[in-house]
């Protein structure tokens, strides 16, 4: 029997031990110092998500009529005031929390909800897949921003709300990438392996499918939470979303729109915020999808 | 630890009764029509297919591009769902009370050609051999030591290779994990799709083998499909050559590879390229592709290609009698009696015009 | 040089292709994969040569390097190819171009890959044409429809203004084959062009490549996993192993007497119709070696059966069995006796 010979005969080669599909993924992650960088980046929002209201130099809902638009430098001003007399780094800071929760919520929530749909539809197929898919594509010929407007505006102003509006816009692209992937996934020999052990579908879903196309999907979610942010922020400045006197990015862009003509670099510092977050965000979803590029 | 009994388990039916016995398996996939006006038409993909498999012999299947023999592994796994025919496993109907599709499951696994697409990237060797018996009610503790006793059987260290992922074993590793999985749940029939087609040579060599070696300890019945006709020969007790969907020709394997009768076998078999370099082939056996399964001709599917063809092979069509298991049947009606060809009429069959190559 | 001017006929004794000492390593992996480790090759004009082996042995990237296909940056190329008088490895980029296709040109295992999925394969002859002849573009077409007739496409004329997704794999074959002669290259590559073929198929193309070969005295490199294959095509056949040729000869010659233990126990483990029922198969032990870690000796030392310590410590060097016959092993006096059985050869 030559079988058993070849392990016997031949000196084995040193195998160290494997380190599994998502450490490999994190060492590549690492080594990629632009991806790092946005990770850092990303990770310093979420804490002055986490921390900033309990941060701030001042009260961000101090208002002082005496010292509205004062330039950036002023003395107890460091980045100037508003058109109502707050401090604007106190109100970018505590921004934070209330700019990022209206990012990355509706993603998360939407990221659950249309992963669900798209497995559904990718994995059972033929006229399933086609009610499903040709529903999600009526919402998705929406433009996600006037598909957000007018939710907005049938369901109400209030963050409640536009978190609601904002999840529905998201969930038709995310349920698009799930089924795309699912169905490609689906049609491996693996899974037709794991259907002709007699296995159920929910199984087969739970075992064999999530693991393989979560990843994908993640990466792309990533890449809408600076497209949430914006359309958020494009929200509160029609007056949808956040309502005064919160801090929030979008909104405080509205509110200074009038301080363009005298403090331009004043009104400008929210949008600078969003810019610099939705930057992060995408340079994070591209690191992690070179990182899980992994050709074997 | 698993059983290696001399004779298969459960075998019901007893040693006179064919395994796996198939009738009238049709499969036509709709092609994507217009919108109105009905479908632009099917592809016949397996066309009123009969045939039957002794236990612990090895049919081998042999084909080219459009005959069908994959999509009929896939229904006779109801991995695809067959349009009729009936599969009738050691005397019981499959689908029936009696064996109903999760428990034929049981007893018939397969083997895929690509052997990384063939295991789950994100699971360890072990998981994925040890998940077919979990589905089937084993505690996991029981699989995971069934699968290392596998991994052992088939020739690699479980130590070595129980935890590592399907990326960082080779071509011919990889396979030999792919029948560790078949026989995770000790089938008693296993579908070689292609299984060695994408290995080397050598590698080849170690798998067929262990195929071997396993198919006598375990008792195993196997239905070999494969487009090499050498390795087909090695391997095979019964070979049956299908032709855009239907079966040209069964028989016992010395008789298909030695005396072929239908033109198509024929051909087939000189068309593998020679080992000598003094007798080259001259002339090619069959001049076109294999012609596309959606419009087959009439009659006779091959009477397009056939150098022996007549008019009367437009109008009827030949068939394989389902019945007899032993015998050397040929769908041709130059070896109908009876049928209007000018050779049947005659008794002329012509034979291979060169000996066995 | 600007002009790519191949040498005179006058040389008609120098072979067409010398490949004297090439290394071709891989860096971008921990260590770098030495995929082939000192080749010699000659081809003689008009002649057929088959290279065999396994996948890792080197083959496929030997034939690349003679159209210099590898990726730049992660290739390290060295010793030397002469193509018809040509340094290939000297080439500028504008002199590579005008190589490939008019000198040698190269066909491919999957035709669906290797055309362009968004133009007609008519188009892409005029294209190559055109690109290095001065000739007009009905002219090219005319050539066009010529070759395919010459490749046997039956309906020429239309199948020219075909994609190639709507024709069948012989026919996309016989087209990619077109393609690659248009321009009538001294050379033509071939990397498993039948492999993804059906049986009946196959032979056709090997017959075509075989009756080309013979109209137009074209020197053809046939790549190929398949002993059966290079045998119908080749009147040489050189066997490759990580990365060397380890034996090389008449086809005549290789299959009946090899002498490389390699090739010997290829030929062994083959199956075939004429062993016993049950039989097992003779396999070779253990697996390729790691081209990024090759040993110092013979890289087949480990799983030959005729091995001894001398084999492991250095590199044996090529022995002269017999005129054009030559392999790469301390041990040839020992496999001399071990003859193959003559029934392989029938198949």
């Amino acid at each position: 029997m030559n079988i058993a010979v070849d392990a016997r005969k031949i000196p084995a080669p040193v195998f160290e031990r494997s380190p599994g599909y998502w450490r490999t993924v994190g060492r590549r992650f690492l080594r990629d110092p632009v991806a790092v960088g946005a990770a850092a980046v990303v990770l310093l929002l979420v804490m002055l998500a986490l921390f900033g209201p309990y941060l701030t130099p001042v009260d961000p809902y101090q208002s002082s009529m005496l010292n509205r638009l004062k330039p950036i430098g002023t003395d107890g001003y460091p980045l100037g005031s508003d058109e109502l007399g707050r401090d604007m780094l106190s109100r970018l800071m505590a921004g934070a929390r209330l700019s990022l929760f209206m990012g990355i919520v509706p993603v998360l929530c939407a990221f659950v909800i249309g992963t669900a749909i798209g497995l559904v539809a990718g994995y059972a197929g033929g006229r399933t897949n086609t009610l499903i898919m040709r529903t999600i594509d009526v919402f998705y010929a929406f433009p996600s921003v006037l598909l957000a407007i007018a939710l907005s505006g049938a369901l109400g102003a209030g963050i409640f709300n536009s978190l609601l509006s904002l999840t529905i816009v998201f969930i038709p692209p995310i349920a698009r990438v799930a089924e795309s992937v699912t169905t490609q996934v689906r049609a491996r020999d693996f899974v037709e392996a794991a259907r002709a052990s007699g296995a159920s579908a929910f199984t087969i879903v739970r075992v064999h499918v999530l693991g393989n196309v979560l990843g994908p999907i993640f990466v792309y979610a990533t890449s809408l939470v600076a497209v949430a942010m914006i359309i958020a922020s494009g929200l509160s400045f029609l007056g949808l979303g956040v309502k005064p006197p919160e801090p929030e990015w979008g909104l405080m862009l509205n509110t200074l729109r009038t301080a363009i003509y005298s403090q331009p670099w004043i009104a400008a510092l929210p949008g600078v915020m969003i810019f610099v977050t939705s930057i992060a965000f995408n340079m994070l979803s591209d690191g992690l999808r070179s990182a899980m590029d992994i050709k074997q | 630890m698993i059983d290696t009994p001399t004779a298969p388990l459960d075998d019901v039916g007893g040693p006179a009764q064919p395994l796996l016995s198939v009738r009238g398996l049709t499969k036509h996939f709709p092609l994507k029509g217009q919108l109105l006006g009905g479908s632009a038409g099917v592809v016949r993909a397996v066309d009123d297919v009969d045939f039957t498999v002794r236990k612990g012999e090895t049919l081998g299947v042999v084909g080219e591009s459009g005959c069908g023999k994959s999509t009929t592994a896939r229904l006779l796994m109801h991995l695809i769902a067959a349009d009729t025919g009936e599969i009738v496993f050691d005397g019981c109907v499959v689908g029936s009370r009696q064996l109903p599709w999760k428990a034929f499951r049981r007893q018939v696994q397969m083997v895929f050609q690509d052997s990384y697409s063939s295991l789950n990237p994100r699971l360890t060797i072990e998981d994925s051999i040890a998940f077919a018996p979990q589905v089937h009610g084993v505690a996991r503790r029981e699989a995971v030591e069934r699968a290392r006793d596998l991994l052992t059987r088939v020739g690699l260290e479980p130590r070595r290779f129980a935890e590592r992922y399907p990326h960082e074993l080779s071509g011919g590793q990889r396979q030999r994990v792919n029948i560790a999985r078949a026989l995770a749940l000790q089938p008693r029939l296993i579908i070689l799709d292609e299984a060695v087609s994408a290995l080397d040579k050598s590698v080849e060599a170690q798998v067929l083998n262990l195929l071997l070696d396993l198919k006598d300890a375990f008792g195993l019945t196997y239905v070999f499909i494969s487009h090499d006709l050498h390795v087909v020969r090695y391997i095979s007790d019964r070979v049956m050559v299908m032709y855009l969907g239907q079966v040209a020709e069964l028989g016992p394997v010395e008789a298909i590879f030695d005396a072929p009768r239908h033109p198509y076998t024929q051909a087939l078999l000189a068309s593998m390229p020679t080992m000598d370099p003094d007798r080259r082939t001259e002339e090619a056996p069959l001049a076109g592709d294999p012609p596309n399964p959606i419009n087959p001709p009439p009659g006779c599917r091959f009477h397009t290609r056939c150098p022996h063809a007549e008019a009367v092979c437009k109008l009827k069509a030949p068939r394989v009698q389902a019945g007899s298991s032993s015998a050397h049947a040929v769908a041709c009606l130059m070896h109908e009696p009876g049928s209007g060809h000018g050779r049947a009429a005659r008794g002329d069959t012509p034979a291979m015009a060169q000996a066995a190559e | 040089m600007d002009s790519l001017a191949a040498a005179p006929m006058s040389a008609a004794t120098e072979p067409l292709v010398a490949l004297r000492d090439l290394h071709v390593s891989f860096t971008g992996g921990r260590a770098p994969v030495q995929a082939v480790n000192g080749v010699d090759l000659e081809v003689a004009r008009g002649d057929t040569v088959a290279l065999i082996g396994e996948s890792g042995s080197g083959k496929s990237v030997t034939l690349r390097s003679l159209l210099r296909l590898h990726p730049a940056q992660r290739t390290q190329m060295r010793g030397e190819i002469r193509v018809a008088g040509l340094d290939v490895l000297g080439l500028s980029a504008r002199q590579l171009a005008d190589y490939r296709g008019k000198v040698a040109s190269m066909i491919f295992q999957e035709p669906l890959l290797a055309l362009d999925p968004v133009y007609s394969v008519g188009q892409q002859i005029v294209e190559s044409i055109r690109r290095h002849e001065p000739v007009s573009a009905a002219a090219a077409r005319a050539r066009a429809l010529q070759l395919f007739e010459r490749v046997r496409i039956p309906s020429a004329a239309r199948r020219l203004d075909a994609y190639p997704h709507e024709m069948s794999g012989g026919m996309r074959q016989r087209a990619m084959i077109a393609l690659a002669l248009a321009c009538r290259p001294q050379l033509l590559l071939a990397d498993e062009p039948t492999t993804a073929l059906d049986a009946t198929v196959q032979i056709q193309i090997l017959l075509l490549l075989r009756e080309l070969q013979r109209e137009m005295g074209l020197s053809i490199i046939f790549v190929t996993h398949d002993i059966g294959a290079a045998v119908e095509v080749a009147d040489r056949i050189a066997v490759m192993y990580a990365g060397r040729i380890v034996e090389s000869g008449p086809a005549r010659t290789l299959i009946r007497a090899p002498r490389h233990p390699y090739t010997l126990a290829l030929l062994k483990g083959r199956a075939h119709g004429h062993l016993a029922r049950g039989a097992r198969l003779q396999t070779i032990q253990g697996s390729p070696p790691d081209l990024a870690a090759l040993p110092p000796g013979c890289a087949f030392a480990e799983r030959c059966a005729f091995a001894q310590d001398a084999c492991r410590a250095t590199q044996p060097p090529a022995v002269t069995l017999a005129a054009d016959h030559l392999a790469r092993c301390l041990r040839t006096e020992a496999t001399a006796v071990a003859v193959v059985d003559p029934a392989p050869c029938q198949g």
